[in-house]
């Protein structure tokens, strides 16, 4: 069924970025083969399928954050914007500045102050912000990520004295802060009680309408609930991508009838 | 459960490290009772030390032992930091465990080795190379000026250096180690470069622990004794030079212990000790309080 190649989104909407026979290893081992995907910009893409499908390693593969680990390497393409990130002279940083990323763990950090975590990526490369250029960021990202009225009264208090759902929250904060394209969030929920769920959940549909979001999530709910694309990868490969209705009503693929009615996995 | 048991044994074991703590401040109270009762306090600031006319003073001692440790801590933390970041940071794998072991066995080294090492090779370097260098660069500064004789303050200091550095890189890479790579990869994907994720994630996490290094290695560089000995020159004299020779609390211990014939003289030797138990004490004291003011508001979890 994918007989032309890549698999594309439908027609109407512009690709922000794709992956063109994108492998990826850990040493000997092959986590990716052969991706091809598009992601349709101003969408939530949900990327599901078993632990240790390779879901991770494909949104690091997307941010150039797969060549931190040693050992590691990737083949294929990753194109932002139709250019490749791994393309000769391209700096990862300037690459991670427009793809920001959200952990599983909140990850605050913890020598910061809930204000320094949210401009933590802005003061790089040497620039120095005004006081009221950065209360300005500060308050724009705490309040894109539904944080602001919770914390405007303790922006001096540490990042870590936050609950776990707020401290999430913070950390969309601190990748939004950076002005990022796109966004990969890595099960972001994973360790989270069900109203801070619903809460962030909430929150990805509204910055769908500004960012390009990619959401690994494990549960299948998740991804109906809050995606308007899947990708389901099993063993390392792409077994279907499509619109998540589609995905989730009538998989093409039998693998992701099992998975997503939940016969394995 | 035994619980209580637990908790008795950690009340007795911590109790008895007290009492041994206050024991050994007791006995040298009192082993250096006739020169307190002869000198009083002006035994801090006199700089006479004449066994044979029965005169005593410590100036010089303090003076040298707080001299070379504090030099030589300034000088280790600077270069042993810088090292502990490369390997923990940026040394490829291949080369950062072998060359972390190679400290750690130099942290392992006997003193007295680098003592004889000091006095061989170390101190006709610093009368040849090192000295006339530093004179020639640097000789209007009172601190390199007068003859150089090779044993001498500097040498003492750059042996000490050497014998410190591996602790203070040893304990800080640990350290660095320690900090969890999340909080790495979490700055790498806000678009920071390897350096600025060490200087704004991993240093700040890690300040505690380095510092904690440095006392350490300051509190090892205090009470050393046969190094300095072998390589300081032992005249109990205050100058300003560091060619000039010096001695240092540790030292004069060591070496007029078994001559002490009279009283006062033991008592006065006994004294010093007191005065270099006190000296560490304030000195880690000091180290503590000045790492609470550095932290500011944010404590580490
Ligand atoms: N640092 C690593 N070193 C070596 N192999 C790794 C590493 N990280 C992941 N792998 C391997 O790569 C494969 C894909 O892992 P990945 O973390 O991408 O899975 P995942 O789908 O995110 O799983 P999970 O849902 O459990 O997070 C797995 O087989 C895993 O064992
Ligand atoms: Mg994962």
């Amino acid at each position: 069924m994918f007989a032309s190649g890549a698999v594309t989104v439908s027609g109407s909407m512009t690709v922000k970025l794709a992956c063109r026979g994108l492998s990826a290893y850990f040493g000997q081992l092959r986590a990716l083969h052969d991706i091809n995907l598009d992601i349709a910009t101003n969408s939530v893409t949900a990327v599901i399928g078993p632990s240790g499908c390779g879901k991770s390693t494909l949104v690091r593969c997307f941010n150039r954050m797969h060549e931190v680990v040693g050992g590691a390497r990737v083949e294929g393409q990753v194109l932002l914007d139709g250019e490749d990130v791994y393309g000769p002279g391209v700096d990862a940083p300037a690459v991670r500045r427009r793809i920001g990323m959200v952990f599983q763990r909140p990850t605050p950090f913890p020598t910061m102050t809930i204000e320094e975590n949210v401009v933590a990526g802005l003061s790089l490369d040497g620039n120095r912000l005004s006081r009221t250029a950065k209360e300005r960021v500060v308050e724009r990202g705490l309040r894109q990520a539904a944080l602001w009225d919770e914390v405007k009264d303790q922006l001096g208090k540490p990042g870590t004295s936050l609950s776990g759902g707020q401290q999430q929250r913070l950390c969309i904060a601190r990748a939004l802060a950076v002005e990022p394209e796109v966004l990969l969030l890595d099960e972001p929920c994973s360790q989270l009680d069900p109203i801070s769920t619903a809460r962030i959940e909430e929150l990805l549909s509204e910055l769908a309408a500004d960012y390009t979001i990619v959401l690994v999530t494990h549960n299948m709910q998740q991804a109906a609930r809050a995606s308007n694309f899947t990708a389901f990868l099993l063993g390392g490969k792409l077994v279907e991508f499509g619109e998540t209705n589609q995905i989730f009503t009538n998989p093409a693929c039998r693998e992701t009838e099992d998975y997503v009615t939940g016969r394995f996995g | 459960m035994a619980g209580w048991l637990f908790f008795l044994a950690m009340d007795l074991a911590c109790g008895l490290f007290l009492l041994v703590v206050g024991g050994i401040f007791l006995e040298l109270l009192a082993g250096s009772w006739p020169s307190i009762r002869a000198f009083g306090l002006s035994f801090l600031w006199t700089s006479a030390w004449d066994p044979v006319a029965g005169k005593f003073g410590a100036l010089p001692f303090i003076y040298g032992t707080l001299v070379s440790s504090l030099v030589a801590i300034a000088l280790a933390a600077g270069v042993g930091l810088l090292a502990a970041i490369y390997l923990a940071e940026f040394a490829p794998g291949w080369l950062g465990a072998p060359l972390g072991l190679l400290i750690e066995l130099l942290a392992a080294v006997p003193s007295v080795v680098y003592g004889l090492w000091g006095l061989f090779v170390l101190s006709p370097i610093v009368r040849s190379q090192i000295g006339p260098f530093l004179q020639a660069t640097l000789g209007f500064l009172p601190l390199f000026s007068g003859p150089i004789y090779g044993v001498g303050m500097l040498t003492a200091i750059l042996i000490l250096v050497l014998m410190i550095v591996p602790t203070v890189v040893a304990v800080s890479r640990d350290v660095l180690l320690a900090v969890p790579d999340i909080q790495r990869e979490s700055m790498l994907a806000l678009g920071a470069t390897r350096w600025e994720v060490t200087r704004r994630v991993v240093l700040p996490a890690a300040r505690g622990g380095i510092f904690g290094a440095c006392v350490l290695a300051l509190g090892r560089a205090v009470g050393e004794t046969i190094a300095t000995t072998m390589v300081i020159g032992n005249r109990p004299v205050i100058s300003a030079s560091l060619f000039a020779p010096g001695y240092t609390l540790a030292s004069v211990i060591a070496n007029e212990f078994t001559e002490a014939t009279t009283t006062v003289y033991l008592g006065a030797l006994t004294e010093l000790g007191l005065l270099l138990f006190v000296l560490s004490l304030i000195v880690n004291g000091l180290a503590r309080v000045l790492l609470r003011a550095l932290s500011g508001g944010l404590r580490q979890a």
